[in-house]
């Protein structure tokens, strides 16, 4: 019943999406009761919404029901597995995240039409097909190879349970959905560059301005999602670190990279009138590194936790990606004379230098990520060797864009638009020099080895105190002008200007993350030791005491844990306990490590093996300073993406 | 509001020079290759299994490798007051033997005859130092044979817990 009714509404959607994502447009296109394909445009929006909400609620409930006569919950279902991890494996395997997906960019297509529903011109529904035209082809993923709703027969008792990693973690029911947000974010711009194109309204500067808005808000979501990642893979994968440049976490990082490029040279063009064909290319081509991240992730082509299993939907996403781009090409060449900028660069000296410079920067930092994921494929297809790609090659090619990166956000603002003058440069740049100077006195005197760390702390001591300095010189501007008092004054400062300062903020949550990344990288230390009941480790200038070692039976798991007690001066300051879950369907424990965080850094503890009569176990410490602040900063970037992006009401 | 927006077409020549731009794309791009060529050449990890790794001779030696293969059964040593971690690899058909030195604990399903990814590099004493241990565990779920149960593997540890 359930299942008939949400097959039955993939297929309706499936339909909608074709009449409203081919037909509309064409219709619309060939201007005969155009009124009429506009409505039926954004009418099949709302009704490919409602039909898709009804298969993922379908999905849900037959979860929820533990219903194993559908092929989804039979492979991830169990109903040991505690109610709310069995609710959001929606997520946990490959066709129940298609479905997600669908249902993401449903929602995304209804909010566009909605939100624009009074604005006038051919823009918005077109963009409204594009998007149903996408739409589509997820449509065509769920009715063919990802169907999540097969019969099967005989109908099982109970079921594995979601893959055990996906199950250990809180992480679980926030990193996956913020992700999506932010991936499927992205065909939002693009659908906008379609619009504009088909409507002729891509030399207007309208379009831009709201493309740049579901930009930032898809990049918030991203932004957020991998900071999530990172926590997640720290939390649950038991090895302390938070970025090992694995295929898929490059996968979610690719496209912000443009997606970030774009946010900078959007502004560019609206100043200046400048680089409106690499701005339309960065919008495409943020949209296509989406879909091949699904693709490398999806496909099976690579092996993770997230590539769930191999199949033939890796070639629906290469022919999709191929029209994509043939598509686009067609766009962007047949468009090429009304996308030819009238701007031009005043001077060498000026803030859209500098956001130039971020632009190839940013640009060569997504290649070299692009090229190091996808060189492993290469590799094998053509000279049939197995290679991996590992962060040597990242940290040789990326550790000088980083820093470079980190220093220009220090210099851009200090710059003003059009033409800047060196010895105005020169002096507001002193205070943040004499910072930088300073901090990376103090972290080699603290004992920092590697240039690219002493540079990172410094040009974050640099850019930080740039950004702040604009936020004072603001302010004191306001209190001297409409005497205020200095919190009112930063506050209005930053109200009435929001897309800049929230920028800044966002720039202040990089710094604050960067800082966390390049304290906890340069200054970790680790140690492992053997230890019986009652026996100390000392790592740095921390002890750590073995209270136990204990096992428990959980309903879906058993679980052996230790005790470990963080001792100072003969006092317990501190108990941690870090264990291993034992699911019935995996060979392999899974680790669990415990973490105790302070603003200053973390002890990160993993039960590495354990004596099965409990009496010793193998205990890693790891000590990393400052972990929490590329949390924080995560929320900072977001915060300042909030601020940025918030519509500003229009007095009248 | 489209035409408007058009701007009026200044006198300045419609055609620049396109050799500037050019030059300096093809220098740019040619470097980033250059570099990013040079990261590859010298960084990139080769997935070897034991016999592939000998047949390189002293050209497999000193490189960073993923050596995969299974655990030879009966030759795991393991030493924990040192944290000193032995044992030999071998290809899935049994030959091609590599000795393995690991630091640190083994992991705790670690036994004999299983898949194992070895990264280090392989000396010139003919003594591979593994810088990372990973079991080879595949994504697809099957049920626990008889004793691979870890409630009868740990029944020990279990005692007096409660559910």
């Amino acid at each position: 019943m359930t299942r008939l009714l949400a097959v039955d509404a993939l297929w309706f959607g499936l339909i909608v999406c074709a009449i409203g994502g081919i037909i509309a447009p064409i219709g619309i296109g060939r201007g005969k009761q155009r009124d009429a394909w506009i409505a039926v445009a954004q009418g099949a929006v709302y009704a490919n919404f409602a039909l898709i909400t009804v298969a993922a609620g379908a999905m849900m409930w037959a979860l929820a029901r533990h219903d194993f006569s559908i092929s989804y919950v039979a492979q991830v279902g169990s109903r040991a597995t505690p109610m709310f991890y069995t609710v959001i494996s929606l997520w946990g395997a490959l066709e129940g995240s298609i479905l997600f997906w669908a249902w993401v960019l449903a929602l995304y297509s209804v909010g566009v039409v909605w939100l624009n529903r009074k604005r006038p011109g051919l823009l918005v529904p077109y963009a409204s097909a594009a998007l149903l035209a996408i739409a589509l082809f997820f449509h065509v993923l769920l009715v063919g190879p990802a169907n999540p709703f097969h019969l099967v027969s005989p109908v099982p008792l109970d079921g594995p349970g979601p893959n055990p990693l996906l199950q250990n973690h809180i992480l679980m029911a926030v990193h996956p959905p913020l992700l999506y947000l932010g991936y499927v974010g992205m065909s939002v711009p693009f659908a906008f560059a379609v619009g504009a194109v088909l409507s002729g309204e891509i030399t207007n500067a309208d379009w831009m301005r709201l493309t740049r808005r579901w930009t930032l808000t898809a990049w918030a979501f991203l932004s957020a999602a991998i900071i999530a990642g990172m926590w997640w893979s720290y939390e649950v994968l038991g090895w302390g670190g938070y970025w090992a440049w694995d295929p898929v976490e490059n996968a979610s990082f690719i496209p912000w990279l443009t997606a970030t490029a774009y946010l900078h040279s959007v502004m560019v063009q609206e100043r200046r009138d400048m680089l409106r064909l690499w701005n339309l290319n960065l919008v495409v081509g943020t949209f296509v590194l989406t879909i091949l991240g699904t693709f490398l992730t999806r496909s099976g082509i690579i092996s993770s936790v997230h590539a769930f299993t191999q199949g033939t939907i890796g070639y629906y996403f290469l022919a999709f990606i191929a029209i994509v781009l043939v598509g686009a090409l067609a766009m962007v060449a047949g468009n090429s004379d009304k996308l030819r900028a009238p701007g031009k660069l005043d001077a060498a000296l000026s803030r859209e230098t500098v956001f130039l410079l971020n632009n190839l920067l940013l640009t060569v930092f997504m290649f070299t990520v692009l090229i190091g994921t996808l060189f492993p494929l290469v590799a094998e297809a053509v000279r049939g060797v197995k290679v991996s790609v590992g962060e040597p090659f990242y940290n040789r090619m990326t550790l000088p864009v980083m820093v470079a990166l980190l220093f220009l956000m220090g210099v851009g603002p200090a710059l003003p638009w059009k033409r800047g003058n060196m010895d105005d440069l020169k002096r507001k740049m002193l205070p943040g020099l004499i910072v930088a100077a300073m901090v990376a006195t103090i972290v080699v005197g603290v004992g920092a080895k590697s240039v690219y760390a002493v540079l990172a702390f410094s040009f974050v001591g640099f850019a930080g105190t740039m950004n702040v300095m604009e936020f004072v010189i603001g302010a004191r501007a306001r209190v001297s002008a409409h005497a205020e008092r200095f919190g009112t004054a930063l506050l209005r400062l930053v109200a009435g200007n929001r897309r800049r300062y929230g920028g800044y903020i966002a720039h202040m949550g990089i710094f604050v993350a960067a800082t966390g990344i390049a304290a906890s990288s340069t200054f970790r230390s680790e140690g492992e030791a053997t230890l019986k009941p009652g026996q100390s480790m000392v790592v740095g200038k921390t002890t750590a005491r073995l209270k136990d070692v204990w096992g428990r039976e959980e309903k879906q798991r058993s679980v052996i844990g230790a005790t470990v007690e963080l001792v100072r001066d003969g006092a317990v300051y501190a108990s941690l306990t870090p264990r291993m879950n034992f699911y019935p369907t995996s060979q392999q424990p899974i680790p669990t490590p415990d973490v105790r965080s302070t603003p200053f850094g973390d002890t990160y503890m993993n039960l590495m093996s354990f004596q099965q009569d409990g009496s010793s176990a193998t205990i890693k410490v790891i000590l990393e300073p400052l972990v929490p602040w590329i949390w924080m900063g995560g929320g900072i970037i977001v915060l300042g993406a909030l601020v940025s992006a918030w519509p500003v009401r229009k007095l009248a | 509001m489209t035409a408007p927006m058009t701007p009026p077409e200044t006198g300045a020549p419609r055609k620049r020079s396109l050799v500037l731009p050019i030059t300096a794309v093809v220098v740019l791009v040619g470097a980033f290759g250059w570099l990013i060529w040079g990261g590859l050449d010298k960084n990139v990890v080769f997935f070897l299994t034991p016999n592939e790794l000998l047949a390189k001779g002293t050209g497999g030696m000193n490189v960073p490798v993923r050596l995969g293969g299974q655990v030879k059964p009966g030759t795991v040593k393991w030493d924990d007051k040192t944290l000193d971690l032995r044992f030999d690899v071998v290809d899935t058909n049994g030959t091609g033997m590599i000795h393995v030195k690991s630091k640190g604990a083994p992991p705790q399903m670690f036994r004999d005859g299983m898949g194992v990814v070895v990264e280090g590099r392989f000396g010139a004493d003919s003594l591979f130092q593994s810088s990372q241990l990973m079991v080879k565990h595949s994504n697809e779920y099957r049920a626990p044979k008889a004793g691979e149960k870890p409630q009868e593997m740990y029944k020990s540890l279990m005692k007096g817990s409660g559910q």
